[in-house]
């Protein structure tokens, strides 16, 4: 009789150790599923940051080239504005059109390409553009294993119970936007 | 991929745990013995120092775990820089540590021309990373960035916290040998021809055994140092940094410009060699075939990173 209470009174402890265990871990991969996503705003926001002062710059050397400007001006205006998912990634994948084409133009200004503070924002610009598909592609990792999780058995079954649902994929849906948003200089 | 690194992660936090307890109880075998040869034969009168030993290697093992890192990094003179000295160096690295998840790693260089690079710490929190002048004014950035995501990498799995403890206590285990060893041979023989007339030759000779025993055990465990940085470790870290950049061909580069490199890097000796990069004392093309080496042959990780090309998404 006691030895059958014993056994029985372990289980439940194996159990509700199992369980608090696997709740853990569903909310501390669904954490930094959260915080790779806020991580890709940051990374957005920097570049919005970057854009005035490169334009400054490039204004005083080649002036003639408003045009180009004002297509990069414009093109971070709207994808600070956008709204949604997919209007802000159309919005961010033009930025990112406009600007090499900002930095194809350098190349006809020799002066513009031996300014020391555009070889530093050149630099930021191109981490930049790195950070953001880094973050996407952490994203999107920790957004993998987290699915995995949430969909296998026996974590489904608590998952289901306290409401933790798979969460989407970061998608380009052009082939010709998925070829990597790198700046080439 | 998540449960691979966490494999991982957990192997080398046991193995970190296992190599501090053989550690302390080498440390105490050996002061054991020591101390019931020179205070007399009874077998009690080394318990004590026995006793003293264990806190003695507990103090070290924990100061090897909380200071290890800065003790492997002022060893091999390597100065901490911050992003203004070098931006794009600073960029890359904080790239990567999105790519991985991880929080920024401490930078540092070594002002030294030979190639090379390596990362330390207990845990990604207090991770750092360290280049050579020589690797970081040769690469290009995406050079650049497949090294540091090799060592990134080696932070993201702990190898870094094993890796750093072997350098530290097993470095420490191989100096005491040496010292002893020398000591016994100059001093110590000084010392037993004055006293020759107290008697304690017996001892003195028990002593000369034991000196000549772990004259042989350092430099075994030296190659005990070499080994436990696995040519499997390299490999995986090789692997790891693609999975972060998604771009073999950054790291495959930068290692043929690694491998044309046949400068020493003084500052690196037995105790640190395995956590390089590639091994700094070369050329080491030729060693790297025998059983007892730290790293793999380069031109296989080349080959094994050129392999995985096109393999994945595009970037």
């Amino acid at each position: 009789m006691g030895l059958v209470l014993i056994v029985i009174l372990v289980l439940i402890a194996i159990a509700v150790f199992g369980v608090i265990g696997i709740y853990n871990s569903l909310v501390g991969l669904r954490q930094t599923v959260r915080n790779a996503w806020s991580q890709i705003d940051v990374q957005l926001k920097r570049r919005y940051d970057l854009i005035p002062n490169l334009v400054e710059t490039v204004k005083g050397y080649a002036k003639h080239e408003r045009e180009t400007l004002e297509q990069v001006v414009q093109a971070r205006n709207a994808a600070v504005s956008a709204q949604g998912v997919q209007q802000q990634a159309q919005a961010e994948n033009a930025l990112t059109g406009a600007l090499r084409q900002l930095f194809a133009l350098s190349e006809r200004y020799p002066d513009l390409k031996a300014n020391q503070n555009f070889l530093a924002l050149q630099e930021e610009l191109a981490t930049t553009e790195n950070r953001i598909s880094f973050a996407r592609q952490h994203y999107n990792d920790s957004t993998a294993t987290y699915n995995t999780r949430v969909q296998s058995f026996p974590a489904n079954i608590l998952a289901g119970m306290f409401n933790f649902t798979s969460e989407p994929f970061f998608e380009i849906e052009d082939a010709a936007q998925r070829e990597a948003p790198k700046v080439q200089f | 991929m998540a449960t691979t690194f966490n494999t991982l992660i957990a192997a080398n936090r046991r193995k970190s745990t296992w190599l501090v307890i053989g550690f302390l109880v080498l440390f105490m075998i050996t002061v054991y013995a020591f101390a019931v040869f020179l205070i007399g034969d009874d077998p009690r009168s080394g318990i004590g120092p026995a006793i003293l030993a264990l806190l003695v290697g507990g103090l070290v093992a924990l100061l090897s775990y909380y200071k290890g890192g800065n003790l492997v990094l002022a060893m091999s003179r390597a100065k901490e820089i911050k992003k203004e000295n070098d931006p794009q160096l600073w960029n890359v690295v904080e790239e990567l540590s999105i790519a991985g998840g991880l929080p920024m790693p401490r930078i540092y260089l070594i002002d030294d021309t030979a190639l090379n690079a390596f990362a330390t710490g207990r845990d990604p929190q207090h991770a750092a990373v360290a280049i050579t002048k020589g690797l970081r004014s040769q690469l290009e950035r995406a050079e650049l960035q497949g090294v540091l995501a090799h060592e990134l990498s080696h932070v993201r799995n702990y190898d870094i916290r094993y890796s750093m403890l072997l350098a530290v206590m097993v470095g420490l285990l191989v100096l005491l040998a040496d010292v002893f060893r020398r000591w016994l041979w100059w001093g110590g023989g000084r010392r037993r021809s004055r006293r020759s007339g107290e008697g304690g030759g017996g001892g003195m000779a028990i002593i000369a055994v034991v000196a000549i025993v772990l004259s042989i055990i350092a430099p075994l465990l030296a190659k005990l140092i070499q080994l436990a940085a696995s040519r499997e470790r390299e490999y995986l870290a090789d692997a790891s940094a693609v999975e972060l950049t998604r771009y073999p061909e950054g790291l495959a580069s930068a290692l043929e410009k690694l491998g044309k490199d046949k400068e020493v890097l003084e500052v690196a000796n037995r105790a640190t060699e395995h956590l390089y990069i590639v091994s700094p004392f070369k050329p080491f093309e030729a060693r790297a075939k025998g059983m007892l080496s730290t790293h793999p042959p380069l031109a296989d990780r080349i080959h094994r990173l050129r392999a995985l090309e096109g393999s994945g998404p595009p970037r």
